[in-house]
């Protein structure tokens, strides 16, 4: 390569070099911020404020699907790898939603230790199969998700 | 020399008649590959176990979002050559990609949106994967806005190259966005590390789509780059000729 254009490479190396240097520093400072949620670990961490908008995220634990007298209350609880979160919320899941999956809740930490959402959004895993394929998982003693 | 097939692809007269000979071609087995693989995956691959007939949007999806990210790659690479070598056609390359590349985002974006409503529970979320990638849509229109602002053609060749190689820093930020931050979109199903985490019966359709999707954008690509051949070599004999016909 001529001598030239060996600089201009060099030139173009070290602006792509200084802005991703640049980009990494603001990405790792905002961090916080860019999480969508904090986990209930964050929560249990003392991380999350109280009484402040947040969202929360994690695993619905199977089997604590809890339906209250009115017809919408709802509470459960999600779990990351070390702490557990009751969430409650009187209003429509959305249809996806289900023990064993991952949620996403907006709404305030109360006081008393649970989380209280105006909001629920279902997260989906990246698995994809048919329902055969599912259900041979399942006989087979994998864990999958409920099946309707 | 090894090189000379590089300085060929950098004449435009060469350029302009290879992509003529094959662009009906492209565009033929664009159609069999995007009317095929529609077909497999929309009828003939099992819907998916939880998210039902849903999950088929992935198979544009998907393409579309790869595209997006593959495109900007093509320009950004395509304006540091012109910016080494001085080269003109690589710059016009460059250029041609913006307008296919926001289009393939615009359909991501709009896909995923349209997806997230019945699945999520939301349109639109402002998790680190879809930020990042309506921030690829805008960085698509500043680099056509830049390119169209500037009347010289050769300043705005230079400015809209450094832009989209600026630029470039956002596409790991797209792809790992799901691995480094919580977001509510999921994790990616294809890897080349890894096993595909989808069944093969939706992965195969799917890979189809993909390569139907990447010969879509060479078929939409050679006669913008003709078109931008023509006319900034207006000047040349042989475009005169092409003309006068």
């Amino acid at each position: 390569m001529k001598p030239q254009r060996k600089k201009r490479l060099f030139a173009i190396l070290a602006t792509l070099a200084g802005v991703s240097i640049a980009v990494a520093l603001v990405l790792v400072a905002l961090s916080e911020n860019i999480n969508l949620f904090y986990k209930p670990s964050d929560v249990e961490a003392g991380k999350a404020p109280q009484n402040k908008t947040i969202k929360v995220g994690g695993l619905v634990v199977p089997g604590t699907v809890k339906r209250g007298e009115n017809l919408l209350q709802v509470s459960f609880t999600i779990r990351d790898n070390q702490s557990d979160l009751e969430v409650r919320f009187d209003d429509v899941l959305p249809d996806l939603f289900k023990e064993g999956q991952g949620i996403v809740a907006t709404g305030k930490l109360t006081e008393q230790g649970h989380f209280q959402a105006s909001s629920v959004l279902a997260k989906h895993d990246e698995n994809y199969m048919p329902p055969e394929v599912a259900r041979a998982l399942k006989e087979s003693g994998h864990p999958v998700k409920d099946i309707n | 020399m090894t090189w000379n097939w590089f300085f060929r692809l950098g004449s435009p007269k060469w350029f302009y008649q290879m992509a003529g000979r094959w662009q009906p071609w492209i565009w033929l087995i664009t159609f069999i590959g995007i009317v095929s693989g529609c077909y497999w995956g929309l009828f003939i691959a099992p819907p998916d176990y939880y998210q039902g007939d849903l999950q088929r949007i992935m198979y544009i999806h998907v393409p579309a979002a790869y595209l997006s990210m593959m495109v900007y790659v093509i320009m950004a690479v395509a304006g540091a050559i012109g910016l080494i070598w001085r080269m003109k056609m690589a710059y016009m390359v460059s250029i041609s990609c913006s307008p296919i590349g926001a289009a393939f985002t615009f359909l991501a974006l709009v896909t995923g949106s349209l997806w997230g409503k019945p699945t999520w529970g939301t349109y639109w979320v402002f998790d680190a994967r879809l930020t990042s990638e309506l921030i690829l849509l805008f960085l698509y229109f500043g680099h056509m806005a830049l390119f169209y602002a500037i009347d010289d053609v050769k300043k705005a060749d230079k400015a809209a190259a450094i832009l989209a190689i600026v630029g470039v820093v956002n596409i790991p930020i797209i792809h790992f966005s799901v691995e480094w931050w919580n977001s509510l979109h999921q994790d990616a199903s294809l890897s080349k590390l890894q096993k595909p985490k989808i069944d093969e019966a939706m992965l195969w359709p799917l890979l189809v789509m993909i390569v139907s999707f990447k010969l879509f954008f060479v078929s939409v690509l050679f006669p913008w780059v003709r078109n931008h051949i023509l006319w900034r070599e207006k000047d040349a004999k042989w475009v005169k000729e092409i003309i006068e016909q």
